[in-house]
C-alpha cells in the first residue's frame, strides 16, 4: 500500500486552511498555537460551516443543520478554553420524550424511565442497555483523539495504536468483550427486539441510531452508529445531550475566537475554486474570485469527495486512490424543518413543563424502518421520522417576545430524489406537518413561517457533497483505518501538503471537532520532523 | 464489438477467426491453432524452425488482429496518458509510437504496451490484457474518449531483413524513410494503410494496420510482393523465440499483471521488469509514482535478468542458484537462441542477485527418450539484448 | 441396556460427518434420527414415481474436499457431477448468462456493459483472494479472542499472521467484504444494473437480509469460497441428489462400525450431575452415553432438546434470540418434459444451470421488503435448476425433475402461521412468475412439492426453516457462532457438544462443522485426532 506520509516540509510554512466548519476552526486553532501561519478560507459569510445559528424568519433563528450538542471533543473544549470565549450549555442532560399520539409518552434520560407505560422489566432493561451502551461508547470515544492505525502496514506508532486499541476492547472485560464484538457490527432493531417490549421505547431508541445516517434500524451498522452518537460527553455524559446557548452558532463562534487569538487568520466570503499545484504538491488556493494563495500545507474542511474530486480534481490523484474516494457514500437522507411559531404549542397529553426537552416521533421500530424503505428507491417518506427541539423555551435569543422556534431533523428525504424535487418539496412538508398534527392537533395554525432544507438545499448552502451530515456514510467499511478511504486514514493525502481534516476523516460526524485536532497534530507531526 | 459478438446467441462461436482467416487457414497445413482472446491464431504453418529463419534471413507475417487495441481521442487524451503510464507521453510525437507500461498505486505493473500517436491528439493504445475497465476508471476527471476498437482493425506483423524491400515493392512510396517508432500512412486498395516500423521480434520489420473489409487485399498484396523476398506465414511458436531472443517481456509469462494477482506478493514493479527507463519521475503525477518513488528510495525486492545459460539444456522453468545453493529465483522464459547459438533465458531473481559477474546456477530438467535428467547449469547475467542486429535501426533500411 | 462412547442427535451431513470421525477413531457411536429416513436437508425422496427430489438443498459445492477423500466418499458412491451455465432472464427478453469460458463470459457481460466486461475480471480475482485467506479457516476451530488459554491465543496469532500475510490493502478489502451490502459492493466494480442483479443473488440465498443491507457481501463470498475438483466457485450436482452425500457418508460411517436409528425421535437431554448421561427418546427409552452430540441447530438444541433448568438463565435467553430467521422456500417439480425458455434458445447450454428471472437490484430490494413485511415475495427471486438434464438418475428418460428455490419466503405470515391456503397461493406466485418465461412449463407439470419454512421445519426440524442454521452475520460468524464463547463445538454442559451448521464454519453442505466438532471431542477424551486438516494455498 502506497505511504501516504508527506515528504517533509519546513516548519515555518503557511498553511490554508478550507472551510471555516467546527473541524477547520479546531485545526486552525492548534496550528496557530503552534506558531504556523494560518489563513481560514470560508465560502459563507459568517464562520461556522454546518454549525451556525442563523435567521430564517424575521425575528427567529434556528441552528440550521445540526441543533443538539453529543460529541464536542472534550480535549479540544478544554485546550481551546471555549467557555472563556462564550460558550455555554442552555441545558445539559435533556431528556427524550417518546411522543405517543394518545399521549401515552415515555420521558426517559440516561438510561432511566421518568414516566410513561412502560414494564418495570423494560425499565430495567432500559438502564442495563444504557449503562452497557455507555461502556462501549466510551471505548469509541477513547480512539476520538487518536490517529486511526495503519493495519498491515505503517511503522510501530501503528502497530502500537492497534494494540491500544485491541487492549480497550480487552478492558471491557470477557462478557463486555463478547458482547460489543457481537452487536458491534449489526442493526439495532435486533438488539432492540432482544432487550424491550415496548413498541414505543423501541422505536424511539431506534431513531438515536439511525438520524443522520442512510440506514433504517434494520440495517446493520446502526449499532455502530448509535454507539457513535454515544460516544461522547458534551451533553453530561457519554450519550447524553446538550443544547449549546445561542445554538450551535455559538460552539463554532468560540472556536473561531479561540483560532483568531491563537493569530489565525479567518476569511469569509472566500469560496474556494480549486487546490494549486506546483510539480507534484499542492500549491495554495486559488479563489472562486480568481485571487490565488500561496501555501505549502492545504487542510480541507470540505468533505474528501468534494476535496479530491472537485477542488483538486481526479487527474491529480492515481487512479486507485480517486476510484477509491468516489466510492464513499454520501447519500443525504436528513432534512431539517424549522417552523416560527405564534406561541408555544401543545402536544396532546404532554406537560408544558416538558415541551424544551428532545421530542421524538418514531412509534416504533417498524414505523421507522418503512420510512427508510422508501429512501431506497429515491422517493421520501411518506410518514417520516423526527427529532424535535424547540430551543427558545430556553433560550429567549431565538425567537421574539411569545414567540417560538421550533427546530426538527426530518428522515428520509433521499439526496437523489430526482428531478422536480422542488416540487416535492411542499408535498413532503405537507407529510412532514401531517405526521406533526397527529401529536399537536393545534400546531399548523401556530405556524407564521416555515423553512424546509432538503438534502439537496443542504449541499447547496453548507457545499457537502450529498448533503450528507456526516461528510460519508459511517459504516464498518468507512471506520477508522477505513475512513475516509481505506490507506488514507491519517489525515495527510497522497499529494504532498494536502490534508483533511473534516467529519469523512476519523472519528466521523457530529460536532466534535475531534478531526480537526487530530488533523492538526498530522501536519505538525510531518513539519515538526524536518 | 462486432455484431455478431454482441448478440445474445454469440456462444454459439466461442473462437472467432480473423479477416485474414481465409488464408491462413488455406497455408496453415499443419492445422495447429490456439486461442488468443476471442480469435483462433496459428501455432505454426509449415515449419516452426523455418518460420523463425524467415524473421531473421527474409521476411515472415504474423496475423496481430486478436491483439487488444484502444482508440483514444479528446482534449485530454494526452494528459490522460501520461497520468495512465509511467512515460512521458509528451514525448511520443505525432507519428511515433512509444513502448509503455502502466502501474496500479503500488507500482506494480498492470499491462504493457504500445502507445501509437497517429495524428495529433489521436492515439492507439494496444495492450496484450483486455484493459477497458482499467482505462475508463483511469478516466475519470477527464475529457477524453476511449473505444476498444480491437475488432475494426485488422493487423500483420511483417518482421525481417527484406520486409522494406517487399513493402517497395507493394508501392509503398517513402517507407523506407520511417525511423524505428515511426509511423506512416499510405494509400491501399481505395482506403488507408498504415505501417508502423515497430515489432516483437527485435529485427527490422513493420506493423500493418488496416480495416477488415481490406484485409485479404492487403495479405495478397503483400505475398504477391514479397515472393521472391522469401515471404511465409509464421505462427506463434517462431515469434516467440524471437520475442526472447529480443529480450522482450510478456504479461502472463514474465510478469503477473497486478489486477490478476490473487497472491498480491507475486506482481512487479517496472524496476523488477528492468523497465526503469519507462518510468519518468518528472511527471508530476502517473498512477504508481509514488510507491515506485519510495521504491527507489528502498529498493526493489525483485531484478530481471537475462541470462546465459551453459550448455544446451533448455532452462525453462528452473530455479536458479547462488553459489551456496541457495534459490534466488526462477525462469520465467527459455528458449535456445538460433540467432546467437546461445541458450538463454529470462529470470526474475530476488534482490541483489543478478548484478553482472554474480556466479549463478540453473537447475535443468531435461528428459532425453523418456528418461528425465538433471543439469546444473552456470548461468552468466549479460546486458542488452540477445540478438540485436543493426538493421534493426538502419535508416533507410537495406533491402536484405 | 448398551452404553454407547457417542450419541449424535439428528442424521443430517453433520451428523454423520461427526459421528463416522468419531467412530473411525474407535468410539461406539450411534446416530439417532426422528425421520424414517437420513440426511436432514440433505436428502433424496421418491415422492412421485420415478422421480427423485433433492427435496432441501439441491447443489453441491462447499463440501470440503478433505473429508471427501479422506471418509473415501467415492468408494461410498458419491459422485459430484459439475453444471456449466446458469442465466438471469429478463424481462425484456434478454438474457445474461454464465459460461465457464473467459472469453465467451466477458463477451456476454460487455454485451450489456462494455467495461463490466473487462471488470469482471478485477472482481473475479479480489474475490477470490478472500476465498483464498477463508477456506483454510473452514477446518479449523475459531479461537475465543477473550480466553487467555495458550490453545486460542496460539490460533489468534495464527489468525493475525494469515491475515498480515494479506497485506495492507487486501486486509481493507477484507473489512470491507465483510461488512457491506451486495449492492455497494459490486456497485464498486460495475455499472450495468443487470449484470449487479444477476451477481448480488449469491448474496441473499438463504438470508433474512436484502441486497442493500450490509453485511449481504460475505453472503456472497459463503457462496463462492466451494469448489468442484479445484475449479473455485463452481457448483455441482450429487449424482442421485443431495441425498447422496448423506448416503455415502452414511454408508462410511457404518464401515468404522457406526449404528443408525431411524424412527427414534429424541424428545430431551438427560443430565444428572451437571453431566451428559445420555437421551431420552420420545416413546420413554433412554440411551446412554457421557457424550451427546446435536445435529440440530443451536436454537433448537438448547429450546428442545436440552431442559431449560440445566442451563444458565443467560445461556437461554442467548439461545432464545439467536437469530435463525426463515427467508426462503422451495419447490420439487416432477415435469412430463423439458419445458422450453424462449429468450435462451433451443441448444443454449446455459439451461444447464441456475436460472434467474430478476434483473434488476429494487426487484431484489423490494423482494425483501415483502418479507419484512410478513409475507412472501410477490416478485420473488428464483434459483431455478432443471437437475434431470445433468444427472440421468433424477427422472425417467424424457421427463424431468426441475428444482425450484425461493427468497424470500417469512415463517409466519403477519405474524401468523402458515396455512395451506398461503402455501398454494405462495406456489402459484412462483410458478406464474416461471411461466412468464417459459409458455409450456404449466402444461408440463406434473406434481409440485410445495415447502415453506412451515415444511421445513416440520419435517427437517430447522427452525424457521433457516436453511443455514442460523444467519450469516457478522454476530453469528466465527468465534461468535452460534454465540460468543461458544464457538468451540462445547455446549454449557459437560459432555455436549454441537456440529451442525450452526456453528462455524456455518451453512451449506459442507461437513466442516461435524468434523470440527469431532476434532473437539477426540481432544477432550484425549483420543488421537482422526480429522484431516483443511489443504493450503488451493
Amino acid at each position: 500500500m502506497t505511504d501516504v506520509q508527506p515528504a517533509n516540509k519546513r516548519r515555518d510554512d503557511k498553511v490554508v486552511i478550507i472551510g471555516a466548519g467546527h473541524n477547520g476552526l479546531v485545526c486552525a486553532a492548534y496550528l496557530a498555537r503552534a506558531g504556523r501561519e494560518v489563513v481560514v478560507l470560508e465560502a459563507a459569510a459568517q464562520p461556522g460551516g454546518a454549525a451556525v445559528t442563523r435567521e430564517f424568519a424575521p425575528g427567529f433563528r434556528v441552528s440550521a443543520c445540526a441543533h443538539l450538542l453529543y460529541l464536542l471533543d472534550a480535549q479540544v473544549s478544554r485546550d481551546l478554553a471555549l467557555e472563556s470565549h462564550g460558550l455555554k450549555m442552555a441545558r445539559s442532560n435533556l431528556r427524550t420524550v417518546a411522543l405517543a399520539a394518545d399521549g401515552g409518552h415515555i420521558v426517559h434520560a440516561g438510561g432511566k424511565v421518568e414516566s410513561g407505560p412502560v414494564s418495570p422489566a423494560d425499565r430495567a432493561a432500559l438502564a442495563d442497555y444504557h449503562a452497557r451502551l455507555q461502556r462501549f461508547a466510551r471505548v469509541m470515544g477513547k480512539q476520538h483523539n487518536r490517529r486511526p492505525p495503519r493495519i498491515g502496514g505503517g511503522d510501530r506508532s501503528d502497530l502500537l495504536g492497534a494494540a491500544l486499541l485491541g487492549l480497550d476492547i480487552r478492558l471491557l472485560g470477557r462478557d463486555d468483550m463478547r458482547e460489543f464484538l457481537r452487536i458491534a457490527g449489526i442493526n439495532v432493531y435486533d438488539v432492540l427486539e432482544e432487550t424491550f417490549e415496548s413498541p414505543l421505547l423501541k422505536g424511539t431508541l431506534a431513531l438515536d441510531a439511525v438520524l443522520g445516517t442512510n440506514l433504517g434500524p434494520r440495517s446493520n451498522n446502526s449499532v455502530l452508529t448509535l454507539l457513535h452518537r454515544m460516544s461522547g460527553t458534551a451533553g453530561g455524559d457519554y450519550g447524553a445531550v446538550a443544547l449549546p446557548a445561542g445554538g450551535m452558532g455559538t460552539v463554532t463562534a468560540a472556536l473561531a475566537a479561540a483560532a483568531q487569538k491563537s493569530g489565525a487568520t479567518l476569511r469569509c466570503s472566500s469560496p474556494v475554486a480549486r487546490i494549486t499545484l506546483e510539480g507534484d504538491r499542492v500549491s495554495g488556493v486559488q479563489l472562486e474570485s480568481g485571487e490565488t494563495i500561496a501555501a505549502g500545507t492545504v487542510v480541507s474542511n470540505a468533505d474528501p469527495a468534494r476535496t479530491l474530486l472537485q477542488l483538486l480534481g481526479a487527474r491529480h490523484l492515481e487512479t486507485g486512490f480517486a476510484e477509491r474516494v468516489r466510492h464513499i457514500r454520501s447519500r443525504g437522507t436528513a432534512a431539517k424543518l424549522h417552523l416560527a411559531l405564534d406561541g408555544l404549542p401543545e402536544f396532546t397529553g404532554l406537560d408544558g413543563a416538558l415541551l424544551g426537552e428532545r421530542l421524538v416521533i418514531a412509534p416504533d421500530p417498524v414505523y421507522v424502518e418503512h420510512a427508510f424503505d422508501h429512501s431506497k428507491y429515491g422517493t421520501a417518506s411518506p410518514e417520516p421520522v423526527l427529532e424535535i427541539v424547540m430551543p427558545s423555551v430556553h433560550d429567549r435569543s431565538f425567537s421574539p417576545q411569545g414567540k417560538h422556534v421550533l427546530s426538527a431533523i426530518v428522515q428520509y428525504a433521499p439526496h437523489d430524489a430526482g428531478a422536480g424535487a422542488d416540487a416535492r418539496r411542499g408535498e413532503f412538508l405537507e407529510r412532514i406537518l401531517g405526521v406533526l398534527g397527529k401529536y399537536s392537533p393545534g400546531l399548523r395554525r401556530q405556524i407564521v413561517a416555515t423553512e424546509l432544507l432538503l438534502p439537496a438545499d443542504i449541499e447547496r448552502e453548507f457545499r457537502i457533497t450529498g448533503g450528507h451530515w456526516h461528510h460519508g456514510e459511517l459504516a464498518l467499511d468507512r471506520f477508522l483505518m477505513l475512513r475516509p478511504v481505506p490507506g488514507a486514514a491519517q489525515y495527510a493525502m497522497p499529494l504532498d501538503g494536502l490534508y483533511l481534516c473534516g467529519a469523512g476523516c476519523h472519528p466521523g460526524g457530529g460536532v466534535m471537532g475531534s478531526a480537526g485536532g487530530n488533523a492538526a497534530r498530522a501536519v505538525l507531526a510531518a513539519g515538526s520532523t524536518a | 464489438m462486432k455484431p455478431e459478438m454482441n448478440h445474445k446467441l454469440h456462444f454459439r462461436t466461442a473462437v472467432y477467426q480473423t479477416p485474414f482467416h481465409p488464408r491462413t487457414s488455406a497455408l496453415n497445413v499443419l492445422n495447429e491453432w490456439h486461442r488468443w482472446k476471442d480469435y483462433t491464431t496459428a501455432d505454426a504453418y509449415f515449419d516452426e524452425t523455418l518460420e523463425y529463419a524467415a524473421i531473421r534471413n527474409a521476411c515472415a507475417v504474423f496475423d496481430l488482429t486478436p491483439m487488444t487495441k484502444h482508440r483514444i481521442t479528446g482534449p485530454d487524451a494526452l494528459a490522460f496518458l501520461n497520468r495512465l503510464v509511467t512515460r512521458d507521453v509528451a514525448k511520443i510525437k505525432p507519428g511515433r509510437v512509444g513502448y509503455c507500461v502502466w502501474c496500479d498505486d503500488n507500482g506494480q505493473v498492470i499491462d504493457d504496451g504500445t502507445i501509437f500517436h497517429l495524428r495529433p491528439g489521436d492515439y492507439r493504445l494496444c495492450s496484450q490484457e483486455r484493459q477497458l475497465d482499467w482505462l475508463a476508471r483511469s478516466a475519470r476527471g477527464f475529457d477524453v474518449s476511449i473505444v476498444e476498437d480491437t475488432h475494426d482493425v485488422a493487423a500483420l506483423a511483417f518482421q525481417g531483413p527484406t520486409t522494406c524491400a517487399v513493402l517497395k515493392k507493394m508501392g509503398l512510396a517513402g517507407v523506407e524513410k520511417l525511423t524505428p517508432f515511426g509511423i506512416g500512412f499510405f494509400p491501399f486498395a481505395g482506403g488507408e494503410l498504415m505501417v508502423s516500423r515497430t515489432g516483437f521480434t527485435g529485427d527490422l520489420g513493420y506493423e500493418l494496420w488496416i480495416e477488415p473489409g481490406r484485409a485479404l487485399a492487403l495479405w495478397d498484396a503483400l505475398f504477391a510482393a514479397g515472393a521472391d523476398h522469401g515471404i511465409r506465414p509464421m505462427g506463434t511458436h517462431a515469434l516467440e523465440v524471437s520475442r526472447i531472443e529480443a529480450g522482450f517481456v510478456q504479461a502472463g509469462v514474465d510478469f503477473l499483471p497486478a489486477d490478476a494477482a490473487v497472491r498480491i506478493d507475486r506482481t512487479r514493479s517496472p524496476f523488477e521488469l528492468d523497465l526503469g527507463r519507462l518510468v519518468d519521475f518528472t511527471k508530476p503525477v502517473f498512477t504508481g509514482r509514488r510507491a515506485l518513488l519510495e521504491e527507489q528510495r528502498r529498493g526493489s525486492r525483485y531484478r530481471l535478468v537475462k541470462l546465459d545459460v551453459e550448455g544446451n539444456k533448455l532452462a525453462r522453468s528452473s530455479y536458479i542458484y547462488d553459489r551456496a545453493r541457495n534459490v534466488v529465483g526462477t525462469v520465467t522464459s527459455a528458449v535456445w537462441s538460433p540467432a546467437a547459438k546461445t541458450n538463454i533465458a529470462l529470470a526474475s531473481l530476488k534482490m541483489p542477485w543478478g548484478r553482472p559477474g554474480d556466479e549463478l546456477w540453473a537447475e535443468i530438467y531435461y528428459q532425453r527418450e523418456l528418461q528425465w535428467a538433471k543439469v546444473m547449469a552456470r548461468c552468466r547475467v549479460i546486458e542488452g539484448a540477445f540478438f540485436d542486429p543493426p538493421r534493426r535501426r538502419a535508416t533507410p533500411p537495406a533491402d536484405f | 441396556m448398551t452404553k454407547y462412547d457417542a450419541i449424535v442427535v439428528g442424521a443430517g451431513h453433520n451428523g454423520l460427518a461427526n459421528a463416522a470421525y468419531l467412530a473411525k477413531a474407535g468410539l461406539k457411536v450411534v446416530v439417532l434420527e426422528k425421520n424414517p429416513w437420513i440426511g436432514g436437508a440433505a436428502v433424496s425422496r421418491e415422492i412421485q414415481d420415478g422421480w427423485i427430489y433433492s427435496n432441501c438443498s439441491y447443489v453441491c459445492s462447499l463440501l470440503r474436499p478433505e473429508i471427501f477423500r479422506d471418509l473415501d466418499l467415492s468408494r461410498h458412491g458419491l459422485q459430484i457431477v459439475p453444471y456449466g451455465g446458469g442465466v438471469t432472464c429478463t424481462s425484456s427478453g434478454d438474457i445474461l448468462g454464465n459460461y465457464t469460458d473467459h472469453d465467451v463470459q466477458r463477451r456476454e457481460f460487455a454485451r450489456h456493459n462494455a467495461r463490466d466486461g473487462d471488470a469482471y475480471h478485477r472482481y473475479s480475482t479480489d474475490v477470490m483472494r478472500q476465498c483464498r485467506f477463508i477456506r483454510p479457516l473452514l477446518l479449523r476451530t475459531p479461537p475465543d479472542p477473550t480466553s487467555f488459554r495458550v490453545r486460542d491465543i496460539r490460533e489468534m496469532v495464527y489468525l493475525s499472521r494469515e491475515f498480515a500475510k494479506l497485506g495492507e490493502q487486501v486486509i481493507y478489502d477484507t473489512i470491507r467484504f465483510y461488512t457491506m451490502s451486495i449492492a455497494d459492493f459490486l456497485g464498486e466494480y460495475f455499472e450495468s444494473d443487470l449484470v449487479k442483479a444477476h451477481l448480488s443473488g449469491s448474496g441473499i440465498i438463504g438470508t433474512a437480509l436484502g441486497v442493500y443491507s450490509p453485511g449481504t457481501a460475505y453472503v456472497l463470498l459463503h457462496h463462492y469460497m466451494g469448489e468442484v475438483d479445484g475449479s473455485s466457485g463452481a457448483w455441482g450436482f450429487a449424482r442421485g441428489g443431495m441425498g447422496a452425500v448423506s448416503k455415502a457418508l452414511a454408508s462410511s460411517f457404518k464401515s468404522f462400525g457406526g449404528e443408525i436409528r431411524t424412527d427414534c425421535d429424541v424428545d430431551q437431554l438427560v443430565v444428572r450431575g451437571g453431566k451428559v448421561r445420555g437421551v431420552a427418546l420420545a416413546n420413554g427409552d433412554e440411551v446412554h452415553a457421557d457424550i451427546v452430540v446435536s445435529n440440530l441447530d443451536p436454537k433448537r438444541t438448547f429450546t428442545k432438546l436440552v431442559n431449560e433448568k440445566d442451563l444458565d438463565p443467560a445461556f437461554v435467553e442467548r439461545a432464545r434470540n439467536f437469530k435463525i430467521r426463515g427467508s426462503s422456500g422451495k419447490l420439487n417439480i416432477a415435469l412430463d418434459g423439458l419445458p422450453t425458455f424462449p429468450a435462451l434458445g433451443p441448444d443454449n447450454p446455459l439451461r444447464f444451470g441456475d436460472m434467474h428471472f430478476i434483473d434488476s437490484l429494487e426487484r431484489l430490494e423490494r423482494a425483501y421488503d415483502d418479507w419484512k413485511n410478513g409475507t412472501w415475495s410477490k416478485d420473488p427471486y428464483l434459483d431455478l435448476l432443471i437437475p434431470s438434464m445433468t444427472d440421468p438418475t433424477m427422472a425417467p428418460p424424457g421427463k424431468h425433475f426441475m428444482s425450484v428455490f425461493v427468497q424470500y419466503v417469512p415463517p409466519k405470515i403477519h405474524g401468523r402461521d402458515w396455512t395451506d391456503a398461503d402455501r398454494d397461493a405462495f406456489r402459484d406466485t412462483v410458478v406464474e412468475q416461471i411461466a412468464r418465461h417459459s409458455p409450456d412449463f404449466k402444461q408440463l407439470v406434473r406434481h409440485i412439492e410445495v415447502r415453506t419454512p412451515r415444511e421445513l421445519e416440520n419435517e427437517v426440524g430447522l427452525t424457521e426453516g433457516n436453511i443455514f442454521q442460523g444467519e450469516l452475520t457478522m454476530d453469528q460468524l466465527l468465534f461468535n457462532r452460534p454465540f460468543p464463547g461458544y464457538a468451540q463445538y462445547r455446549g454449557p454442559v459437560k459432555g455436549l457438544y454441537m456440529c451442525g451448521s450452526g456453528t462455524h464454519p456455518g451453512g451449506g453442505v459442507m461437513a466442516a462443522p461435524g468434523a470440527n466438532a469431532a476434532r473437539e471431542i477426540l481432544l477432550d477424551l484425549r483420543k488421537p485426532n482422526t480429522v484431516p486438516e483443511g489443504w493450503t494455498d488451493d
